[in-house]
């Protein structure tokens, strides 16, 4: 062991001095990118969420297969709050190509765990510093070459766990999730976190004030990412046909289709799928086989993110005319164009909305959680056959890679909803049929499935002009009349689509707008409002398109901020469409850094607009 | 050698008429080889007894994609995006595999925008007839070369064309499909038969027939054109096909001919010509095609055969049941497998 084991005289006295902080902290983790460090984060998080301290974990990664930088955030909050902060308290530093970048963002106070072989930035004197025999401990281990890295980073695992009070049977519970009960490669790793934490207890003096204690918060709640709970969504919702091309973030959703289906989709009586999954060549085949599927009368999905959405506009278009159902995910990362593949944006609202040339219009739902990444997983089929239309769903890299900590996943509570389907049977009680035909005045005709066993089934679906029968027209009141009934169909939409969330407080006169994630940190952030005298109501749009509440609350409201994580403030746009009246006191809160939202940010824009 | 496919009148085995086959009138041009194609189709299947209900009809856009319109009125269909029928095809195709499938696509739609979609369908054996109609040109858009012209054709709008040309049938041999098959539209029976054998066949059966276009490629230049291939036609064999009920009446001599067996049971009867040719040899058909190629003949037939590969349903290790048609019962599963799995996000 080095002289650095010794720990550093604190700068602002000892933790005997101050008052401890018990389940409240915000710590980085900064690394190199594939080196395995997420076997450790996770260990640290599921461990806090089995000791009952409510915890999420947020991901900054490049986008790199291996060497770039990347930092962890793992944020403890008692108060339940888990949104991004702007700074974290809690450094550990493994990292020595960004430690003095990571060092000088600690705030005064904060508390450095580092790699002891770093020699430089160990200078700030307003900081508590920890060091960490990294390599010391690996040599002593020894463990396999192949191992070695992730290993390794076990050691800030027993340092910090034994620093701020994690429970080790936790962390080696924890592991046994993560390695999914295989016990050796528990114990490979749980010696390393044994010997980290022993070495602490014999040569670290804690004079940091974090801690924290068993408490009882987590009980109903579990930790997901919003990738798998779509897809378990899905599963759930019957999804019998995935196409899908790799792109980050939404490549972990369709992984996830292919991780559970086998389990949970597997004919008993012989073994075989009731499900296909096919990796396409591009998203715009993706998009296409779920169209043909979808058509065909199979539960048909696709995932995505922006670029691959771009690629899908002219099927996107088709379906809508054709009246083909399929579901869409697109897990929104920074555009335009390639952008940032690895940060999370809310910047497709507008163009999924209007994907296609000529009048599209589509639906979209907007989940905010993992839980509802799985309720709108089901319930997107049931819209998607019901009005026989593309339905959207916009997730995003926040929701849909990281680890929330997110109430249970509910299993539907209504039967599936095919929709309006004809069966040769009631192709013969009618006697005549018409693919699109306006027949009950909500604009949604009824559909048969090809291979419909009468002569009168059959329709050609098409992407050109067509009259009710499906047959070719250039026909101009042919032409209207359909666009018409179209139109109609999207405002049937609106009574079948997830109204808003509404979530008041008493004497609020502002009113504020979101979708998403941003709930999470606008929710802290109107905590925060309140307790400084300014009170808000808050709704959040579920989806598009909007439904009365939304305008009702536009108009219930003095002012009204629309806060998005986008640069053109597309909620907001489309809200002053939906309320031409209103239209000039809709005001925006926006910031498109890459990054999600934090309450910080919100509170102060919010004063900023409303003086103060 | 007759296949008596009129014994029961003018119905067939399932009791319908040719005309229960029939499609919308044409809007193509008169005399463009996409109808005579089309009319093949409705009497293959019409001969073959497949009730129209049981097939799917896709294709993309252009002259010849307009023409499922015209066959098989009783039959689905989806007329789908310019190059992208093959994706359509793939996915509803293995969402019900109890169907079968005949896809027409144009030159400019398979060979042009949509070659990629083309080469992966074809690399992942998805059942379906795909027929390309190959005229060298596009035709609603008024005459421009396709990926398929000729080199140094000439458009006198446009010029002379510089590239060489994609050889569909070619492509169907670099990507591993089972049956490519090269006929045209000036010879009906031969067409009519390749498109009962495509129809008998699991897999892909990729057929590319040389349809004139009647308005913009039909200089007698062109390969393309009913004079050209009237003149340079050289079928690999006479073939005719004889659906898996059927006696067959006709054994060939040792050396005049050989048969094919189709996953369905029938019998594709290849009679000799003036050469030996085996449909099974891959290497021979890679030559015939380069032969045929470089010496601008239009080679037609069974071109390459190989029933071995599985297709995509069988790939995907799919039920029987077509996935559309699948009870909610096997859709959803049931409440108590949520509840396990989330005991491990606790």
């Amino acid at each position: 062991m080095t002289s650095a084991t010794i720990s550093r005289a604190p700068a602002t006295g000892s933790s005997a001095d101050r008052a401890p902080r018990v389940n409240d902290f915000s710590m980085v983790v900064a690394t190199v990118n594939g080196s395995g460090s997420q076997t450790s984060n996770m260990a640290i998080i599921r461990a806090l969420f089995r000791m009952g301290i409510p915890v999420s974990g947020k991901n900054l990664f490049p986008s790199n297969i291996q060497g770039l930088p990347t930092w962890f955030t793992i944020r403890a909050d008692a108060g339940g709050f888990l949104a991004r902060q702007e700074s974290a308290e809690l450094l550990v530093g493994m990292n020595s190509a960004t430690f003095l970048e990571d060092v000088r963002r600690l705030p005064a106070g904060g508390v450095c765990f580092y790699a002891d072989h770093f020699s430089e930035g160990l200078d700030r004197k307003d900081l508590i510093y920890y060091p960490m025999p990294v390599q010391a401990l690996v040599r002593e281990l020894a463990p396999p070459k192949e191992l070695r890295e992730y290993i390794a980073n076990m050691a800030y695992v027993g340092i910090v766990s034994r620093l701020l009070g994690v429970e080790s049977e936790m962390i080696r519970s924890a592991l046994m999730t993560h390695f999914q009960g295989k016990a050796k490669a528990v114990e490979t790793n749980m010696r390393m976190v044994a010997a980290a934490d022993a070495w602490a207890s014999e040569h670290i003096v804690k004079t940091d004030p974090y801690v924290v204690r068993r408490d009882d918060r987590t009980k109903d709640k579990i930790l997901v990412d919003g990738n798998t709970a779509a897809a378990l969504g899905a599963i759930y919702g019957g999804v019998s046909f995935a196409a899908w091309y790799p792109i980050t973030p939404a490549s972990s959703l369709a992984e996830a289709l292919q991780e559970h289906l086998p389990n949970l989709r597997t004919d008993p009586a012989t073994g075989e799928a009731t499900y296909a999954v096919v990796q396409a060549e591009d998203e715009m085949a993706a998009l296409g086989m779920a169209v043909g599927a979808g058509w065909m009368g199979a539960r048909a999905m696709t995932s995505t993110s922006g670029p691959g959405i771009s690629l899908m506009a002219e099927f996107a278009g088709l379906a809508f005319f054709a009246e083909v159902p399929v579901v869409i995910w697109d897990i929104q990362r920074m555009g335009p164009s390639t952008g940032l593949p690895t940060r999370t944006s809310q910047g497709d609202l507008m163009f999924v909305r209007y994907l296609g040339h000529g009048d599209t219009k589509h639906v979209v739902l907007l989940p905010a959680t993992p839980t509802e990444c799985f309720e709108f997983g089901w319930r997107a089929f049931d819209l998607a056959e019901r009005l026989q239309t593309p339905v959207f769903v916009l997730s995003d890299l926040d929701i849909g890679m990281n680890l929330w900590m997110t109430d249970p996943l509910l299993y539907p509570d209504q039967p599936m909803d095919r929709g309006k389907v004809l069966s040769a049977d009631d192709l013969a009680r009618l006697g005549s049929y018409a693919r699109y035909r306006n027949v009950d005045g909500d604009g949604i005709g009824y559909r048969t499935l090809p291979g419909t066993d009468h002569p009168l089934a059959a329709y050609l679906a098409r992407g050109t002009g067509h009259n009710e029968e499906a047959q070719y027209s250039e026909r101009p009141e042919d032409w209207s009349a359909n666009m018409e009934r179209l139109w109609l169909k999207t405002e049937t939409a609106r009574q079948f689509v997830p109204a808003p969330i509404v979530d008041r407080m008493e004497n609020a006169r502002l009113g504020l707008i979101c979708m998403g994630s941003v709930d999470l940190a606008l929710r802290e952030a109107r905590t925060q409002l309140a307790r400084e005298g300014l009170p808000t109501d808050c709704l959040r749009v579920r989806a598009l398109p909007f439904t009365s509440e939304v305008v009702e609350f536009i108009e219930e409201h003095e002012r009204i901020y629309v806060v998005e994580m986008n640069t053109d403030g597309q909620l907001r746009q489309l809200l002053q469409l939906e309320a031409p009246a209103h239209a000039a006191r809709i005001g925006s809160i926006r910031l498109n850094d890459g990054l999600p939202l934090t309450a910080d940010w919100i509170r102060r824009a919010i004063r900023s607009e409303e003086g103060g | 050698m007759a296949i008596d496919t009129e014994r029961t009148g003018t119905m067939n085995r399932i009791g319908l008429e040719k005309g229960d086959y029939r499609g919308g009138a044409t809007t193509l041009c008169q005399g463009c080889g996409h109808n005579s194609i089309s009319s093949q189709i409705i009497a293959a299947c019409y001969e073959l007894s497949l009730a129209p209900e049981r097939i799917v009809k896709f294709s993309g856009i252009g002259c010849s994609s307009k023409s499922p319109a015209y066959f098989l009125n009783r039959a689905f269909g989806f007329n789908t995006l310019h190059g992208r029928m093959p994706a359509v095809a793939t996915g509803a195709m293995v969402a019900n595999r109890s169907l079968k499938a005949i896809g027409v696509s144009g030159d400019g739609d398979t060979a042009s925008i949509g070659l990629g979609q083309f080469l992966h369908f074809l690399r992942r054996n998805v059942p379906m007839v795909y027929i390309v109609e190959n005229n060298g040109v596009y035709g609603l858009t008024k005459g421009q070369f396709s990926a398929t012209a000729d080199r140094g054709q000439v458009i006198k709008k446009i010029g002379e064309n510089p590239f060489l040309p994609i050889d569909i049938c070619q492509m169907g041999m670099n990507l591993g499909c089972g049956f490519v098959a090269r006929s045209f539209a000036g010879d009906p029976k031969q067409a009519k038969e390749l498109i009962k054998a495509a129809l008998s066949f699991e897999g892909t059966a990729l057929l590319d027939i040389i349809s004139p276009c009647v308005t913009f490629n039909n200089r007698d230049e062109s390969t393309k054109s009913y004079t050209w291939g009237k003149e340079h036609e050289i079928p690999l064999h006479d073939v005719t096909l004889v659906p898996a009920r059927e006696e067959i009446q006709v054994d060939y001599e040792p050396g005049t001919g050989s048969m094919v067996e189709l996953h369905d049971g029938s019998m594709l009867m290849l009679r000799k010509l003036e050469r030996d040719y085996d449909p099974t040899d891959r290497l021979a058909a890679l030559r015939v095609l380069e032969e045929a190629r470089s010496a601008q003949e239009l080679i037609t037939g069974l071109i390459y055969y190989n029933a071995e590969q599985p297709v995509l349903p069988q790939v995907l290790h799919q039920v029987q049941t077509p996935l559309a048609a699948l009870p909610v019962s096997m859709l959803r599963p049931d409440a108590t497998s949520l509840e396990a799995l989330q005991a491990d996000l606790r």
